[in-house]
């Protein structure tokens, strides 16, 4: 009998779980994978499509998003976009600075390249207040804390292959995204139709257009190529020593792999005579060993 | 077991010195003459592998606590400051992020071999469940950790793991009141949390001193489950055992490095990158993996008490398990039945574990109250039995009889 229900509660869950997942599938669409020059073992930033990145965050987002862990002085930080000293400084005496004066009044002054980069707007009520009641994201650890489900078995496979882009992957996909809504979708007024954000109903409104921002390197002004140049440089916002990480972790792997291959000869060297009784190691006086 | 120590320090200074205190015959006797069974496997090294993960885990934590700030104001900055501007400060947080979870691996293949090969029985009872005090203790650990980061995640498995006590009828409210230190999780609990992160490590060492030294009176089991009987039974721990440990935490350290390195937010949250905020819930509350399976028995039971009881019984039932399992062969080398019935349990504790991750509904609901069933069950319901009216296989005489005659 229970064994009967048991059958029987199973094929109906069975049925449930088929019927549910074409409803989940939609409730966020995955986003398409890209090429990253930073992806793999010996992956590393593109200096150029990190400058470039910076242009449009300057440019573009730095309207709304604020990106408060990042110094100027970091711009000019190896294995970043590397800009020179003197550049990342000119982009620091660009900004206004917050500071007291010698008196202990209210001043500002030029950026330096100690400084982190000042937000948009005072505080957060104030960055709400001023985009429709969603204040906009700091971008510092962005591209780190968005993602998508991966779901089994693929997530499984990830950890072999070392697929660790699905933030900027979901960016890029995100900035392209925009679309009329399909027929029945209830959009809520201040809302935009995006088909890679969960839910779909974004407060952001379509933030790039092609040739929006002028690139000096002669790259494509489009939307593929800055979505990923946006999404490249929040991942080095987000990953700044990543370069390092990297290539210390191959020296590592090459060392303990040697570790372990000497470890095993010795290991196998030591056991020999108890994994072989009766046999003494080669050139071992019987009388002295303990086995 | 351990017997008398044979050491004879061979400078004047280390005589004079072992004559008022014997640290050295100590340490001769736990770690180089100590009789080791000739036929451990290499599920036996984790245990050397966990004290390293413990040693990794205190030497990185401490110098993080250096940098780290415990204020829900400058937590989440302060771990990004690490990451940024410490000096291998990334791989100082990486290195104790991912070893946590190796750490947790580590103990998951030892309790599993333990209970393969019935480590847990007599002699070996308090050896036993001072492991699972441990775990225990490490759970605690890992939970407080996870918190510190301060991200979103942090917040939200705080405010649900704490709330879990307020199913105690009558003075549960009063009691996440208490652990709270005021009516929400907030900088209070930041800060206790901090100093029990801080303290349990410790406590954990101590511990393993105990789990140690238990294990050295009763001496190793080994893949047989026969006691060792005579020297031809047992080679000494230095060489033998320390170079296949060895060997073998080399082999560990290139999965933990492989994590460390190339993946080291794979077995975290993404939310987790986004500060705390009170205000704003995220879609999913998931804690880290290896807490998982016991998330899925939490959920699998409707009623909130009876749920949070499951919760602890499942962890609590392992203390028991030299009592609840009558068999009188250790390993399931010599327990066909058992052998399938433990297989099965591992599928479901994995089961668990996935099921964890997942939102309750529809046919996961029902899975996860199948699996946490058969949890149950086999403590409860196989092991008792299986004791009475398995029909085991023959035992060899001795360790060295099947180890010399497999050669022969």
């Amino acid at each position: 009998m229970s064994m009967k229900r048991t059958i029987f509660a199973l094929t109906l869950a069975g049925t449930a779980a088929a019927l549910a997942l074409p409803v989940m599938a939609a409730e966020q669409e995955t986003p398409p994978r890209l090429k990253w020059s930073f992806a793999g073992p010996f992956g590393k930033y593109d200096q150029a499509q990190l400058q470039r990145g910076f242009k449009i965050y300057k440019e573009v987002c730095s309207a709304c998003h604020s990106i408060q862990m990042l110094a100027f002085r970091n711009l000019a930080d190896s294995g970043g976009p590397d800009f020179s000293e003197g550049q990342a400084a000119a982009v620091a005496a660009e900004y206004k600075i917050k500071d007291l004066d010698d008196k202990g009044e209210p001043t500002e002054r030029p950026g330096r390249l100690a400084d982190t980069f000042p937000p948009p707007f005072a505080n957060e009520l104030a960055a709400k207040a001023a985009n429709g009641g969603t204040a906009p994201p700091d971008m510092s650890t962005l591209a780190k804390a968005r993602t998508f489900q991966r779901g089994f078995p693929w997530f499984v496979f990830d950890a072999f292959t070392q697929y660790q882009e699905q933030g900027p992957d979901y960016i890029a996909a995100l900035l392209k995204g925009y679309e009329e809504p399909p027929k029945g979708f209830l959009l809520p007024s201040g809302g935009h139709y995006n088909r890679y954000f969960p839910g779909h109903n974004i407060a952001m409104p379509p933030p790039l257009q092609a040739g929006q921002v002028t690139y000096d390197d002669g790259a494509p002004q489009t939307m593929d190529q800055y979505s990923q140049d946006i999404a490249a440089f929040l991942m080095w916002a987000a990953e700044p020593h990543l370069v390092q990480r990297k290539r210390i972790g191959f020296q590592v792997m090459i060392f303990l792999i040697v570790l372990a291959g000497l470890m095993y000869f010795t290991k196998k060297k030591v056991w020999h005579e108890v994994e072989v009784p009766g046999e003494i190691a080669h050139g071992q006086d019987p009388k002295k060993t303990t086995i | 077991m351990s017997g008398h120590s044979t050491y004879q320090p061979q400078s004047k200074f280390l005589q004079w010195f072992e004559k008022r205190l014997p640290v050295g015959g100590l340490i001769h006797s736990s770690f180089v003459a100590y009789p080791t069974p000739r036929n451990l496997n290499y599920l036996w090294t984790f245990g050397g592998i966990l004290a390293f993960m413990l040693g990794v885990q205190i030497v990185t934590g401490v110098v993080l606590a250096m940098h780290y700030i415990p204020h829900v104001d400058f937590a989440f900055r302060s771990v990004e400051n690490i990451m940024r501007d410490v000096n291998f400060g990334w791989l100082l947080r990486y290195l104790h992020a991912n070893g946590a979870s190796m750490f947790f691996l580590a103990v998951y293949i030892h309790m599993f071999r333990g209970i393969y090969y019935g480590s847990y029985k007599e002699p070996r009872e308090v050896l036993w469940i001072l492991g699972v005090i441990i775990y225990l203790l490490m759970m605690a650990t890992g939970f407080m950790g996870y918190v510190l980061v301060w991200g979103q995640m942090s917040f939200w498995a705080a405010t649900v793991i704490t709330n879990l006590f307020s199913a105690i009828p009558g003075v549960g409210d009063a009691i996440v009141t208490w652990l709270w230190g005021g009516y929400a999780v907030g900088n209070p609990t930041l800060n206790r949390f901090y100093s029990l992160h801080y303290l349990l490590p410790f406590v954990i060492a101590g511990v393993v001193v105990l789990h140690i030294w238990a294990l050295h009176v009763a001496g190793q089991n080994n893949p047989t489950g026969i006691e060792t009987k005579s020297g031809k039974d047992t080679v000494p721990f230095t060489p033998y055992a320390t170079i296949k440990d060895g060997f073998f935490l080399a082999v560990f350290c290139i999965l933990y490095a492989w994590f460390v390195f190339y993946i080291p937010n794979f077995l975290g949250h993404a939310d987790n990158y986004i500060p705390a905020n009170p205000a704003v819930t995220p879609a999913e509350i998931v804690p880290e993996w290896y807490y998982l399976p016991f998330y899925a028995i939490l959920r699998s039971i409707p009623d909130k008490l009876m749920g949070v009881i499951a919760l602890f019984s499942s962890i609590i039932i392992l203390a028991f398990l030299p009592w609840l399992d009558t068999s009188r062969i250790r390993s399931a080398r010599y327990r066909p039945l058992f052998k399938q019935f433990f297989w099965l349990w591992v599928i479901a504790c994995i089961g668990l574990g996935w099921l964890g991750s997942k939102q309750p509904e529809g046919i996961y609901v029902i899975m996860s109250r199948v699996f946490t069933a058969y949890y149950f069950a086999f403590f409860l319901i196989v092991m008792p039995l299986l004791g009475i009216f398995e029909k085991t296989k023959p035992v060899p005489s001795s360790i060295s009889d099947p180890v010399l005659a497999a050669k022969a």
